[in-house]
């Protein structure tokens, strides 16, 4: 009897001493802060598919956070300290614009860890990440190339940064290998997210001819008026389909799932380090959505091709002889270009009209 | 049965018991669509209203933060009052706040990296006078061709928005900046920083300028003749020209002092917490201090007040975001509601109600 009751308390003890245990195990605190609303199915929403892998995958140990439609600048800045100051280990910036807001506040909490998306500055908790997105534009210029009639591809861009010019400069290249004939039409919205306009730019191009529409913007409106007009599209950060199931040819997913889980796997097991991430097909953050049955079979198997050649390394997007819109030699023959240049890419490529704007 | 019966006046009571009346009104109905979300209502107000000032973790960062994110509302919806009590409406604050922002900084990074004493009070002046210049479009084409001030003003918001971009990839981009879109950071350039007068805090001169500008609108209402005229044009135009009041002058001293304190709550924040010239760079606080100066009555104090009680709820939703997962738009509602529910409350203050027998 009394062992019998000994063996009780000692397993009600053990439970108790267990969960309690448990309960003193806080969750580690990964903090997001988004640039647009997680229900642009685009940019943001990507953004967010990471956060929720990263529940999926660390369960009761990590709880995240977010904050959505920070302003950059001023706001952001508070915003990160705030969720400093409730605990959050690692926290996740993902905007260009909050690069010298998360360098200031990284400054001021040394022991919080901090990731910068699309920045160029980094600290000793601070690092930053990236995704070659140049690399998906490369396979669907290729596509769009061979699928456009009017030999006319609409381009709606969103502001003339490097990034922007790069997805232009692949696409163009691409897209003109397989089609000489091939016209860009750029317009540029000065946008990240503003479905009105986007839907406009779209219209204009349509209007102007263009029979494929490619865009660098986060919402899905382009998608959506490429479907009523009976025209071909691809989806921008997220796979869109929803928005154009007959419309959308293929689709560049930004895909950070598999980098948030890393590097939030790194701070938990206390090997998290400051590092520049610049990672493309080969990883998965850029990733090719499936392509549409109305692409040609040989198109597409070109089209994975490409893909599988830039994912194994044997193919650069950028490899020469490639000259610069004025003419002048910029890559020789068989020469790739050095990350160093396309980070700072300021120029459009031999053939594309108008000029970048400032 | 119930009647409406209209005031002579509007009753002073309800004119100042209403504000509060919207905000305790505005917890219970926000508190109802937070528990429609699935989220803890009790919880959701609290950390809204209450965590900002006294949670024991985030106070002593967030207090301050209210008074710099009021700042700017403050000193824009100062101005605007004036010309709302002359009936002369400008809407486009949000633009001269650009323009001077642009101005100021223009200043700054032409200047760069000169080192002087003179530079910042420079920049200050410019940015009230790129302000200036913004509100006198509208001003100039109201007293010339009659056009709306409305219109032009909240139009012109859109052209300085396109005249940021262009500077911030052009004119003042910043040449070490890889090409990215931006102007230098104003932070890192001693004699063009606005930096902060009490460590840790984020309190900077904007904020100081701000109350100041408290006092000196009540002063320039209660005692100066400008203050009068400004009154009696609100009243009746007509009435005012017997007054001796210049109706010209007087639509050029509104869109003025409403276009000047703009700039200068621009070159303030650009100067201050921003640095930075960017896209970007306006949040929207030449829209809000509209809200703000009706919140406040277009009394000074009582648009000081309403700055606070914005302030905190940005501060507020954004620590409801990331600690209870509401989403953006949930907090924007709320604060959607605050207004909605002040300016049809108004009604008690125009009317009376009665209730009388049915004969």
């Amino acid at each position: 009897m009394t062992r019998k009751l000994f063996h009780r308390v000692v397993a009600l003890l053990a439970t108790l001493l267990l969960s309690f245990g448990f309960a003193k195990a806080d969750p580690a605190k990964v903090g997001f802060v988004y640039v647009g609303p997680v229900g642009d199915f685009g940019w943001t929403y990507e953004h967010d598919q990471g956060r929720i892998a990263v529940e999926e995958a660390f369960g009761d140990k990590v709880e995240t956070s977010y904050v959505e439609s920070v302003p950059e600048g001023a706001d952001a800045e508070r915003v990160l300290t705030q969720m400093a100051l409730a605990g959050n280990e690692l926290i996740f910036t993902t905007s260009f614009g909050y690069m010298d807001p998360t360098i200031n506040v990284a400054a001021k909490f040394p022991d919080v860890k901090f990731e910068h998306a699309t920045g160029y500055k980094r600290a000793d908790n601070v690092a930053t990440y990236s995704a070659r997105f140049y690399e998906g534009r490369a396979v669907i210029g290729h596509i769009a190339g061979k699928m456009t009639k009017t030999n006319q591809i609409g381009y709606i861009a969103s502001f003339p940064i490097p990034e922007v010019v790069r997805g232009i400069n692949s696409a163009y290249i691409h897209a003109k290998k397989v089609n000489p004939d091939v016209e860009f039409k750029i317009v540029w919205v000065f946008t990240w997210f503003d479905p009105a306009k986007e839907a406009d730019a779209a219209q204009t191009l349509i209007e102007q001819g263009v029979d494929v529409i490619m865009q660098h913007t986060d919402s899905t409106a382009p998608m959506s008026i490429a479907e009523e007009k009976g025209i071909f599209a691809f989806g921008q950060a997220s796979d869109m389909m929803e928005f154009g199931p007959t419309a959308r040819l293929s689709s560049i997913i930004d895909n950070w799932a598999p980098y948030y889980v890393e590097r939030t796997q790194a701070l938990l097991d206390g090997t998290w380090e400051s590092v520049d991430t610049w990672d493309g097909i080969s990883t998965g953050m850029v990733e090719i959505g499936e392509f549409s049955e109305r692409i040609p079979e040989d198109v597409r198997a070109e089209a994975q091709a490409i893909s599988d050649s830039i994912a194994d390394g044997s193919y650069h997007p950028f490899t020469g002889p490639i000259n610069k819109q004025d003419g002048s030699a910029w890559l020789g023959d068989g020469e790739t270009a050095d990350d160093g240049t396309l980070l700072g890419m300021n120029f459009y490529i031999e053939g594309l009209t108008g000029s970048i704007p400032n | 049965m119930l009647v409406f019966e209209r005031r002579r006046q509007p009753s002073k009571f309800w004119t100042t018991i209403t504000p509060v009346l919207a905000v305790v009104l505005t917890m219970i109905v926000g508190g109802i669509m937070f528990a429609l979300l699935g989220k803890n209502p009790v919880e959701a107000i609290r950390t809204i209203f209450w965590s900002p000032l006294f949670d024991p973790n985030l106070s002593a960062y967030a207090r301050p933060q209210i008074l710099v994110k009021a700042a700017p509302l403050v000193l824009i919806a100062i101005g605007l009052s004036i010309g709302f009590k002359a009936n002369i409406w400008n809407i486009g604050a949000e633009g001269q706040y650009i323009m001077g922002a642009i101005f100021g900084g223009g200043v700054a990074l032409a200047l760069y990296p000169l080192e002087a004493w003179w530079i910042f009070p420079l920049m200050i002046l410019s940015g009230i006078l790129g302000g200036i210049l913004w509100a006198m479009l509208p001003a100039l084409l109201k007293i010339k061709f009659r056009t709306n001030e409305i219109l032009v003003s909240l139009m012109l918001v859109y052209v300085s928005e396109h005249f940021l971009a262009s500077v911030s990839l052009g004119l003042l981009r910043n040449p070490d900046g890889i090409g990215f879109p931006g102007s230098r950071n104003l932070q890192q350039y001693a004699s063009a920083s606005n930096g902060e007068l009490f460590t840790g805090t984020g309190i900077h001169l904007g904020v100081i300028a701000a109350f100041v500008s408290i006092f000196a609108l009540y002063g320039l209402i209660k005692f100066h003749r400008i203050g009068f005229q400004v009154r009696v044009t609100g009243q009746s135009e007509r009435i005012s020209r017997f007054a001796g009041v210049n109706p010209n002058l007087m639509v050029i001293f509104c869109l003025a002092t409403g276009g000047g304190l703009a700039g200068l709550a621009g070159i303030f924040e650009l100067s201050g917490p921003t640095g930075q010239l960017s896209i970007d760079f306006n949040v929207g606080y030449g829209f809000t201090a509209i809200i703000v100066a009706f919140l406040g009555r277009l009394n000074p104090f009582g648009m000081a007040l309403a700055a606070l009680l914005m302030a905190l709820t940005y501060i507020g939703g954004e620590l409801a975001q990331f600690m209870l997962n509401l989403p953006a738009a949930a907090i924007q509602a709320l604060q959607g509601m605050l207004l909605f529910i002040l300016l049809s409350m108004d009604f008690l203050s125009q009317y009376r109600i009665k209730i009388r027998k049915l004969a």
